[in-house]
């Protein structure tokens, strides 16, 4: 089975291996923050509905909440990420991950968005 | 997350005689104090403070308020000027400058803003005040010393701020005589038939230079200091952090009608001969505050994690009380840390005494610190 990447409005992405959702935020919200310098990550075993704040990035301007886009326990965090918050700057799709999540309802993925329509909400936004 | 999106301009922003040049070299552009104004280019926050403190940042700060204020009568516009601020200036030498501060009756800072005493001009000072607060010390001026001075406000010259430890080589190469200005003093210069106001002053703790160029020149000016290798164009975000590194105040965040100069720990601008005369805004309180002390001080707070701790977060003592907030606060490139500075009830005002911060419903570990975290780098002239 291929993995899957979906996108949300909040601009966070959503890579699916099985029932395991490892999250983090697309190169458009990185740039927008500009220099990210700390990540609060959540606590491995937090359990998160959809929506709910889960972490927090701080860039030199301000502080933007990460939600969780998917309800489940979250399984790991990204350590990296406590001595190395550019990361996020750097590889946001990749290396710049934050959480991954169990997910409790998988369905919540489908009314996502694809790496397409995506692609076409941040050209609007430019 | 929801990052801002990009901002339309509305048709009330004022511009500077320089916004083309920021949207040209592709400046983020944010409204600010009824302006549109540069906050960061593509170069980012973090490298535009590193570059100002390696090299020479260039920003634009034209829509500061610049004013002369002149003696309408024989008394010394100093003296008269004086009745606003706790300030010595009557002592300034032609061409020196003084940071000084408008003060209400009870002792509350109106403004704070830098003082020249022009010698170009019989009886005049020259004045730079902030951006949010211009019209309000306009009007005041106009008001309280009328009959005794003449305001004229400046609405034909861009400001231009040339800071970091390559500012002075910079700006030799267009007025030679620049270099040897010593800090906080000022003179006229003419480069190639434009009349600049060059003052060895600024606020990012570092060398440099405020430039007043006439509004039509300013942009050729601001793209030929661009063109030095050493020169970089620095946003609004960048001057926060690099004058929150060096300890010095943001009106309206760490300094306010609310605070008093004790409070906000500059007492140093409440000169001696002022203090004895008691004849400044607000005298009967200062003086007070002076002698017996205030229950709260600006100090600078050292997060002891990475987590920046921001304006408005409270700070607790260990049993949880609120003793108060922080002013102002994020993380400092050249600190390499998050850094901030607040008010504290004056019993946990001591440096090191240890305090928690309350960000996110979570308790973080910090220490009162000395200011400035980044250590200021003005110019000091060789004593001959």
């Amino acid at each position: 089975m291929m993995d899957i990447i979906k996108y949300t409005e909040d601009h966070e992405w959503i890579l699916v291996e099985g029932d395991i959702a490892t999250i983090g935020i697309t190169d458009y919200a990185q740039n927008a923050l500009g220099d990210v310098v700390f990540v609060e990550l959540p606590e491995v075993g937090a359990n998160y509905g959809k929506g709910d704040d889960a972490s927090v990035v701080e860039s030199v301007k301000a502080a933007s909440e990460v939600y969780s886009p998917v309800s489940g326990e979250v399984v790991e965090v990204n350590t990296a990420l406590d001595d190395a918050p550019d990361l996020v700057n750097q590889s946001a799709m990749d290396d710049g991950w934050f959480f991954k999540v169990k997910m409790s309802d998988p369905s919540e993925l489908e009314d996502m968005m694809d790496e397409t329509a995506y692609d076409e909400l941040v050209k609007g936004l430019s | 997350m929801r990052p801002e999106g990009t901002s339309t301009l509305a048709d009330d922003v004022l511009k500077t005689p320089l916004y083309d040049l920021h949207v040209e070299l592709g400046a983020k552009m944010v409204p600010f104090a009824g302006y549109s104004m540069p906050v960061q280019y593509p170069m980012g926050v973090l490298k535009e403070h590193l570059h100002t403190r390696e090299k020479a940042g260039l920003f634009d700060v034209s829509h500061m308020g610049q004013a002369y204020l002149s003696a309408t009568g024989e008394d010394d516009v100093a003296r008269v000027f004086e009745s606003l601020v706790p300030g010595n200036i009557s002592g300034l030498k032609p061409n020196a400058i003084r940071y000084t501060m408008f003060l209400n009756d009870e002792g509350g800072i109106l403004d704070d803003l830098m003082t020249t005493r022009w010698a170009v001009r019989e009886n005049t000072l020259f004045l730079v005040v902030n951006a949010a607060c211009k019209d309000q010390d306009f009007a005041l001026m106009s008001n309280k010393l009328a009959g005794r001075a003449r305001l004229d406000v400046i609405e034909d010259r861009a400001l231009l701020a040339l800071q970091g430890p390559a500012a002075s080589s910079v700006l030799a190469g267009f007025v030679p005589e620049a270099a040897e200005m010593g800090f906080m003093t000022a003179m006229i210069a003419d480069y190639d038939g434009v009349e600049l106001f060059i003052s060895r002053s600024g606020y990012t703790g570092e060398d440099g230079y405020e430039i007043s160029v006439p509004a039509d020149k300013a942009d050729a000016f601001a793209r030929a200091l661009l063109a030095h290798d050493d020169v970089e164009p620095i946003g609004l975000g960048a001057r926060d952090s690099l004058r929150l590194e060096a300890g010095l105040c943001l009106y309206g965040h760490d300094i306010d009608t609310t605070t008093s100069p004790v409070e906000g720990d500059l007492t140093w601008a409440v000169a001696k001969a002022r203090r004895e005369a008691a004849d400044f805004p607000g005298a009967a309180r200062i003086l007070g505050e002076l002698a017996n002390g205030t229950s709260r001080k600006r100090v600078g707070i050292q997060p002891e994690g990475r987590a920046p701790a921001r304006e408005g977060v409270e700070i607790v003592d260990a049993d949880g009380n609120v003793i108060g907030k922080i002013t102002s606060g994020g993380f400092g490139p050249t600190a390499g840390g998050p850094v901030a500075m607040g008010y504290v009830t004056t019993e946990f005002s001591e440096i090191d005494t240890e305090v928690g911060l309350s960000v996110r419903g979570k308790i973080m570990p910090a220490k009162v610190a000395s200011l400035p975290f980044v250590q200021q780098r003005y110019y000091r002239k060789p004593k001959v």
